[in-house]
């Protein structure tokens, strides 16, 4: 168990002597090697972690230190880490070590966090479960028959276990609140262009986010703020001013929250509804105001969102073709064969329907009829989201429809994989942020999740609501 | 050309930008360096790398927008091209498609017969340069990608030409226009402007466009109206032999002087282009676009007029001046030095132009500096040297690179303006040559050329040829009066 609840805590027991950072670190790796069969890991930075905590902990004893130090992370294996593996779990970049650092990492390091390793997810982060990982399934370390979630489900896994204090996934559709939801931790997806993109290994570029996972809402608002604001290495990232988000996480101002219907359909697990029904009674107690809105698009977000990802998928997977760097096939006897097998041998069966539909989509003669028609769907279902938000600051709703469920329950049917992912895609077809936030747990034990969403820019609202739903009604 | 057909031509140019630095990340454009020395993530196409647009990208392309008189549209946007090749890392190029930077422009190209012709521009838009694959290197194929990411400006043209003649004056004139605005070297030879062309032929008078062929692969401005000269003509013959044209990729043999198909897998693609989700759209407000136009340079056209008015030229010297910046360059350097305009007009476009032409060199490559030049003809202006000895002084020039007060001192090539001293050699000849004296009394004038050649053998040309006659006609004359008296 560790002496803390949260990071501040836990900086107070070293800066006062009470814990030892190294010990710390030493802790997180007998448990990363004891509960190897979680395999949520990738890679561990050992030695480089216990290097980085003797001289953290000296820091924090001199005062001279980040606002980080001492934080161990875990940072998802589509993150560029310098001289790193980075495999994005795929036997394609099985052997590659990145030339960089993202800057969501480096802004970390800068701070002072340790990187104690990279995490396992979905191959190239396409999928719901984190069963299309080229180096095995993450376990749920609830019920290890069970899956973590995904596409991060390392991450989530990871901080759940234990095995680190937070750690950073990527949601393109759900990809952090969705496991953060099936192994009962927070997950945060930000507004697109909140945190840099740089180091990202690119799935769907307009959709991709990076955020933290953690125990607690005060360590997600820590993070976010060093996370965000702008890059000039990434075009798409803002300068707009970054709220102290962990400084003024106490609910001073009103927050009204808007339940649309759209979300409440069949389909819904009767415990998840359960659950989330009970705590929107307790906030109305609290006299939280609670108001119906309609998101009349919702339907259609499914199917907006594989084709739009899929396409932007197709085009930047393209570069992993065995001609300068990554898997090449052995057997090849001329260039368009070369591409052929090493494309055909390094992809995994997710990623391969993903390319071939996003590559069908942008067809010529196809193009008009799913590309553009889609584009002009998101605009509508932005439009909801801007409707709904001009009486409401956050919406709520079920994460996924159902708690973490079997190993290979859905593997033969991506359909009913892609529907775990309802709730979540969303949020990242309007770009705005969301964030999951564990409720309780069914009967079986498994944890639920409930999502809270906000318009552009305001995770302020987001965390000061979630910080008043852990504090006040959980 | 059969006088039955009219040809219908377009032309693809691309420019290479001359920015220090790449399209999309900090890399050098620096051409010549080591393989795959110019690169970084971003260029190299590392997993998670983002581009980010080069200002001054924009900037060179709006400029080729005003001066060929173009729509500069508010907002444009990126758009990836997608196909796979080795010498894109990406497996797509950045480019502009649905909304380009720049549309509807023309511009004005002179024809044989002074006449002009107005040829449209369809749009010119942003994208980024392939690497370069190189394939002598026994069974292997090498990849150098130190060109990828090279900005690269397209400009479309609209199906306005008729003749391969016509194409080559477009691409000059774009070529003096990237020139001019120095945003491009403009030479075709190493690659930096490259033209592919689409050439149809139909019946004089139809309305319809005939199927278009599309040539590429012209490595010079001969090279590109050669190629199609030659496809109009084979499109003529076939469609005489009962043949019909099918669309085509073709492909100029500069050696063999014909073009080839291309296999027709490789024209086979379908780019699937939708819009860079990794950049924002273009915004190109009034401020800046007047900002750019403000500190555009002068255009050739204006050069010309200003240069005819100024300095008081030809119309055909200011044209042929400022058909290349770097000539009309030169000339006003020399101008700096001397005041006699048209002098100088005269020994650029003569004794210059046939030199950089013969050695296919550029101006700038001139060994003779424009500073010289300009001294070599105040040397005739005031007296110094005689125009022919300055005909002598300037090859040694050119070969020895040497000043031309220089070359004279060494040679003593100063021209005698001593009139006392012409005078006694005009004397000394007349006394030398007294039969041919005679017949010029007796009304054989043309005798005085005779003299004056004597004269100048005499000096070694160095004599004063203005004074030589003075001096000669008042003797001749003189000695006329005498007989008469």
């Amino acid at each position: 168990m560790l002496p803390y609840k949260n990071y501040s805590e836990k900086f107070l027991l070293i800066k006062e002597g009470k814990l030892s950072l190294v010990e710390n670190v030493k802790f997180f790796l007998s448990e990363i090697e004891k509960k190897k069969n979680l395999n949520a890991f990738n890679s561990v930075f050992s030695d480089d972690a216990l290097i980085d905590a003797k001289r953290i902990e000296e820091k924090i004893k001199t005062g001279e230190h980040g606002k980080l130090a001492g934080l161990v992370i875990a940072v998802k294996d589509v993150l560029s880490i310098k001289d790193k593996p980075t495999t994005c779990s795929s036997k394609i970049l099985k052997d590659f070590n990145a030339i960089y650092t993202a800057t969501a990492v480096q802004r970390l390091i800068d701070e002072d966090a340790i990187i104690i390793g990279k995490t396992n997810c979905d191959e190239f982060a396409m999928g719901s479960s984190n069963e299309n990982s080229a180096f095995g399934n993450v376990l749920n370390p609830t019920d290890i028959t069970r899956v973590p979630g995904g596409s991060s489900g390392g991450s989530a896994a990871a901080v759940a276990a234990q095995l680190c204090d937070v750690s950073l996934g990527t949601d393109t559709g759900g990809s952090i609140r969705q496991p953060a939801s099936f192994c009962g931790v927070y997950g945060l997806k930000p507004t697109y262009g909140r945190i840099s993109r740089f180091g990202l290994t690119a799935f769907a570029s307009s959709f991709d986010t990076i955020g933290p996972f953690a125990t607690n809402v005060e360590d997600l608002a820590l993070v976010l703020e060093i996370l965000s604001g702008k890059d000039e290495l990434d075009s798409t990232s803002t300068d707009k001013v970054v709220p102290k988000f962990s400084k003024n996480l106490t609910l001073d101002n009103k927050i009204r929250i808007g339940i649309a219907k759209e979300y409440f359909g069949k389909g819904i697990s009767p415990e998840v509804k359960d659950s989330i029904d009970s705590i929107i009674e307790k906030l109305k107690e609290n006299n939280i105001e609670i108001v119906e809105i309609s998101l009349p698009h919702t339907e259609y977000t499914i199917a907006t969102y594989y084709i739009l990802t899929t396409a932007e998928a197709s085009s930047n997977l393209a570069r992993y073709d065995g001609a300068r760097y990554g898997y090449r096939a052995a057997q090849n006897s001329n260039l368009p064969d070369m591409y052929k097998q090493s494309r055909s041998e390094g992809f995994g069966k997710e990623v391969k329907r993903r390319i071939m539909l996003g590559t069908y989509v942008l067809s010529a003669g196809y193009y008009d009829a799913y590309y553009r028609k889609a584009q002009k769907v998101r605009r509508l279902i932005k439009n909801d989201f801007d409707n709904a938000f001009k009486n409401v600051e956050v919406i709520l709703t079920p994460t996924s429809p159902f708690t973490a469920f079997k190993i290979g329950e859905k593997t033969s049917d991506p359909i009913e994989m892609y529907l775990s992912d309802i709730f979540t895609t969303s949020a990242n077809l309007a770009g705005i942020p969301g964030i999951n936030i564990p409720t309780g747990k069914n009967s079986e034990g498994l944890p639920i999740g409930m999502q809270l969403l906000a318009n552009q820019f305001n995770e302020m609202d987001l965390l000061k609501m979630s910080y008043f739903i852990e504090n006040k009604i959980l | 050309m059969n006088d039955k057909y009219e040809a219908v031509i377009g032309l693809e140019v691309h420019a290479q930008l001359l920015t220090e630095s790449k399209a999309f990340c900090g890399c050098s454009t620096k051409f010549g360096n080591a393989p795959n020395s110019n690169v970084c993530p971003i260029c190299l196409g590392h997993p998670g790398v983002l581009p980010v647009l080069n200002k001054k990208v924009i900037e060179y392309t709006i400029k080729m927008g005003l001066a060929t008189n173009c729509t500069i549209n508010q907002r444009s946007t990126f758009a990836r091209k997608n196909y796979f090749y080795p010498d894109l890392p990406k497996g797509y190029q950045i480019s502009q498609y649905e909304e380009p930077i720049c549309e509807q422009g023309h511009i004005i190209i002179s024809l044989s017969g002074s006449s002009e012709k107005k040829v449209g521009i369809t749009r010119i838009h942003m994208e980024e340069d392939a690497g370069k694959l190189i394939h002598d290197h026994g069974f292997e194929t090498l990849v150098d990608v130190n060109r990828c990411g090279v900005p690269l400006m397209e400009i479309v043209s609209e199906p306005d030409m008729r003749s391969a003649e016509e194409a080559y004056q477009y691409l000059t004139k774009i070529k003096q226009l990237v020139q001019y605005l120095e945003i491009c070297d403009g030479n075709m030879e190493e690659g930096s402007l490259r033209c592919d062309a689409n050439v149809s032929v139909r019946l004089k008078g139809a309305k319809e466009f005939g199927t278009k062929r599309e040539i590429k692969n012209m490595n010079s401005f001969r090279n590109v109206e050669r190629a199609i000269k030659f496809e109009i003509n084979r499109q003529i013959e076939i469609i005489e032999d009962g043949g019909t044209i099918t669309q085509q990729t073709l492909l100029w043999d500069a050696d063999l002087n014909e073009v080839f198909p291309m296999r027709s897998k490789e024209e086979a693609h379908d780019y699937k282009y939708f819009p860079e989700p990794d950049l924002l759209p273009v915004i190109v407000d009034e401020k800046w676009k007047s900002e750019i136009e403000k500190y555009l340079p002068e255009l050739p056209e204006n050069r010309k007029e200003r240069m005819a008015v100024t300095y008081n030229l030809p119309k055909y010297d200011a044209e042929l001046l400022t058909q290349s910046k770097p000539i009309a360059d030169y000339y006003e350097k020399v101008i700096s030095v001397t005041n006699d305009y048209k002098s100088a007009s005269n020994w650029i476009m003569t004794d210059i132009l046939k030199i950089i032409n013969e050695e296919k060199i550029d101006i700038r490559d001139f060994p003779v500096a424009a500073e010289d030049l300009g001294e070599l003809i105040n040397l005739i202006s005031d007296g110094t040297i005689s125009g022919k000895i300055a005909k002598e002084i300037f090859p040694a020039m050119v070969i020895e690179k040497k000043k031309p007060s220089a070359i004279v001192k060494e040679k003593n090539l100063l021209q005698i303006s001593d009139a006392g001293e012409i005078e006694k050699i005009v004397n000394q000849t007349l006394e030398k040559n007294s039969s041919e004296v005679q017949m010029y009394l007796g009304g054989k004038e043309k005798v005085f050329g005779f003299f004056v050649g004597q004269i100048m053998k005499e000096t070694k040309g160095k004599a004063n040829p203005k004074l030589v006659n003075e001096l000669l006609s008042e003797k001749l004359e003189a000695l006329k009066n005498k007989i008469i008296k």
